[in-house]
């Protein structure tokens, strides 16, 4: 450093971009920059000109286009001569109800089956682990293949329903070949439903949100928030009298009383499957192609979800559980009190990329034929329109920006329960 | 110096790219295997037998053209693919053709830049329901739920036909025939649909072909044949004139087992065109004199290889129908060998 203020200044010649070690490493960067760019350039102009040559120049106009085919799961309004970018967007709602379904499952039986694995019981913590080694070496793709096969192959046709050959589960679940059927929440005072996007682009994206759901949710919602201020009173009193007021009576009250009495007012009842002529109709059917999708993602991811729970808490000293014990604390609530919150901080940022590894092997519904995102826009819409380049392209876009929602999202929790280091 | 190796390279790389979109033809004999794309496996049409030996209907088109570009029915590669992946594998190249019940529509042809060289069967789309089901006609089927194979025309009209109805239904969406059989026969699906002849074809490998039937309404129009890609007219004319030659063929009553001695010349000019003894039609195409020759040998007619795969004393029992000669009533007709 001393030797640049020593000598003189030197006007600045274009050589000292090479020679000067000042320059040099951003010229190698601008260089390997600028030729990263050309070559991607290149990349995508040829593309482009072998298309224009074949006739095929990227266009995505077909997105606006009658798609024409049936989808048979749908959460929302859809019918063969809707867009192919609803056809997309079908499908990429189905996308999504697997991958929240699928985290929110893997993650309890993780929880569980890691916790477990550490149990001093010799017969369960072999059987988890035998489950977390079954899980972990084998393929997802199998899993998925075979749990369809067994959840077509076992359970009976809805026909046998009719002959009296198979039987309702309580009057009420109807487990078929087909999938399972289950009753479904109806309103008979319903508000109706709040309709968005409707006239936009061909009616591609429109939808609607059911009003009831809404009340019951922020009446749910408020219930729990003044709840929590009762709480915080009886902490209060607790800090200022040392004696704790007893609330549980009254905080489930609020929680619980005003969203039963909407219940009440909106006419909330059942709806219960029946059978009816070839199937099924009525309550919410749980296709098998879902089903297999679901439990077979859930128990795969699990196995890892565990393994990172159980690394999580086993990297608590064991003095931390030692020092709970001495406080009084018992093995539950030292666990939930003292262990898990500690072990939540190792524990998440590996979690991040389980539940993203979920979400892309969704994709792997197309081994059931489930109407997911790479189904409707990847599968058929690309097969029918010959569009690969656009629709992959696409695909490849939502599915990125489903990843890193997700990773912000969990980033932001993560740096919420992340310890405050001094 | 460094600049010009770079641009050099990618001229070089560009112009390979372009070269690859035509030239099937010396691809092919270059290769000395022609890569033909089939079904995953329909009997009858294609399928390979308890030796691995392809067989079938389509399969027969492509020994044609081998036998008449290679002179041997046996180069063939055959590469099986799905409803979904066939336009693909045709696209990249990956196939020099395709022979696999493929429809002839518009957006094929045009929009997906494919050339489809004619029509090996006249077909259209069919139910197939068990008989236990108690359904005689397709407009009994609201409410059912349908197996269909994805990436077909199948899925497009069955959803026009229940719409048109004003019925309902629940599509299962399959990969391939042999899976959808299997969902079929498990009860995973009340009905089957696709193109009556691959419903025939299936309903023969059952177990019990007896106990399905096959719905009496057909819902639409499915003209199967060959295609090849848009852009090397050439390949396109060799494989169109080969399946015109298997049909001019039968017309003219040139068989596997007279055509050694036809190919000796007859008062036919017509036939002597075909096999070579007249004219040099096949240096037209950039063969040699004895392709149709070869190619008619290979299987024989297209009326044999019709009886021989899917007529009506195989199991899979297709009349001849529409797909009879022109002579006899029907819709096979090929334009004139002159
Ligand atoms: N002709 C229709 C349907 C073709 C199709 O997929 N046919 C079925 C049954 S006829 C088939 O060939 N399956 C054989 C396989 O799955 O490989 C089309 O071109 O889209």
């Amino acid at each position: 450093m001393s030797s640049m203020t020593d000598t003189p200044r030197q006007p600045f010649r274009l050589s000292m971009l090479i020679y000067d070690s000042r320059y040099r490493s951003i010229t190698i960067q601008v260089v390997a920059l600028i030729g990263f760019i050309a070559g991607v350039a290149w990349i995508v102009n040829n593309t482009i000109q072998n298309l224009a040559t074949l006739g095929k120049s990227p266009d995505f106009g077909f997105l606006l286009e009658p798609a024409g085919y049936d989808i048979n799961q749908r959460l929302i309004e859809y019918h063969s001569q809707m867009t192919h970018a609803r056809a997309a967007f079908v499908g990429l709602l189905n996308t999504l109800l697997v991958a929240v379904a699928g985290c929110v499952l893997a993650t309890i039986i993780g929880v569980f089956v890691g916790i477990l694995r550490l149990s001093k019981n010799w017969l369960i913590g072999r059987l988890m682990t035998v489950y977390v080694e079954a899980q972990r070496n084998v393929p997802v793709l199998l899993w998925i293949v075979f749990l369809m096969a067994i959840v077509s192959e076992i359970p009976p046709r809805p026909a046998d329903f009719r002959s009296g050959e198979a039987q309702m589960l309580f009057d009420s679940i109807a487990v078929t070949n087909r999938g399972i059927y289950i009753p479904e929440p109806l309103f008979a005072n319903s508000l109706g439903d709040v309709t968005v996007l409707k006239g936009v682009l061909k009616d591609s994206f429109y939808f609607s949100i059911s009003l009831d759901l809404i009340v019951l949710l922020a009446v749910f919602l408020g219930g729990l928030v003044i709840s929590g201020l009762i709480k915080r009173r009886a902490d209060r009193i607790q800090e200022a009298t040392g004696e704790r007021p007893t609330t549980w009576y009254l905080r489930l009250g609020i929680v619980f009383l005003p969203t039963l009495a909407v219940l009440y007012m909106l006419g909330f009842h059942l709806g219960y499957p029946v059978l009816k002529g070839f199937n099924f109709t009525g309550g919410i059917h749980l296709r098998n192609s879902f089903v297999a999708l679901w439990i077979a993602l859930s128990l795969y991811t699990a196995a890892f979800i565990a393994e990172i729970v159980r690394a999580g808490i086993m990297a608590i000293s064991r003095g931390q559980t030692e020092a709970a014990a001495a406080l009084g604390l018992r093995g539950g609530k030292i666990m939930s009190l003292v262990i898990l919150p500690q072990a939540l901080r190792i524990i998440i940022p590996p979690l991040i990329s389980q539940y993203l590894n979920l979400t892309k092997n969704t994709s792997l519904a197309i081994a059931v034929g489930y109407m997911d995102i790479t189904g409707t826009l990847g599968g058929i819409t690309l097969n029918q329109t010959g569009r690969e380049l656009e629709c992959l392209l696409l695909l490849m876009l939502i599915y990125l920006t489903i990843s890193l929602s997700i990773s912000s999202v969990m980033n932001w929790y993560n740096e919420r329960v992340k310890l405050t280091e001094r | 110096m460094k600049k010009t190796v770079f641009f050099g390279a990618l001229a070089v790389a560009g112009m390979a790219a372009g070269v690859a979109a035509a030239g099937t033809l010396d691809d092919v004999k270059a290769r000395g295997k022609l890569n033909c794309g089939v079904s995953t496996g329909l009997v009858g049409f294609a399928a390979p037998d308890a030796n691995g030996n392809w067989e079938g209907f389509d399969v027969g088109v492509c020994r044609a053209v081998a036998a008449a570009v290679l002179g041997d029915p046996t180069a063939v590669e055959f590469v099986p693919t799905t409803g979904k992946t066939r336009f693909t594998a045709l696209a990249s190249g990956e196939v020099d053709m395709l022979a696999r019940n493929t429809t002839w529509t518009f957006t094929r042809d045009v929009d997906l830049k494919f050339e489809f060289v004619g029509i090996n069967y006249y077909d259209g789309q069919g139910f197939m329901a068990p008989k236990s089901l108690g359904v005689t006609s397709a407009k009994e089927l609201d409410g059912a739920t349908i197996c269909i194979q994805t990436g077909t025309t199948t899925e497009l009209n069955l959803a026009d036909f229940f719409r048109a109805n004003n019925m309902s239904y629940e599509p299962v969406p399959i990969e391939t025939n042999a899976e959808a059989q299997q969902q079929y026969l498990a009860g995973a699906c009340d009905v089957l649909t696709t193109d009556a002849s691959g419903l025939a074809a299936t309903r023969a490998s059952f177990e019990n072909p007896q106990d399905h039937i096959i719905l009496p309404e057909i819902i639409s129009k499915e003209p199967l044949g060959p295609l090849v890609r848009h852009g090397d007219q050439q390949w396109g004319d060799l494989v169109r004139w080969t399946l015109n030659a298997l049909i001019s063929a039968e017309e003219l009553g040139i068989t596997s087992a007279n055509i050694d001695e036809l190919a000796k010349g007859t008062k036919n000019p017509e036939i002597n065109r075909i096999l070579g003894t007249e004219g040099d039609l096949g240096g037209m195409l950039g063969l040699d004199k004895q392709w149709a020759y070869r190619a008619i040998k290979a299987g024989g007619n297209y009326g044999e290889l019709f009886e021989k795969n899917i007529g009506e004393n195989t199991p899979i029992g297709l009349a001849r129908g529409l797909n009879a000669q022109w002579k006899d009533g029907g819709l096979i007709y090929s334009p004139p060998f002159r």
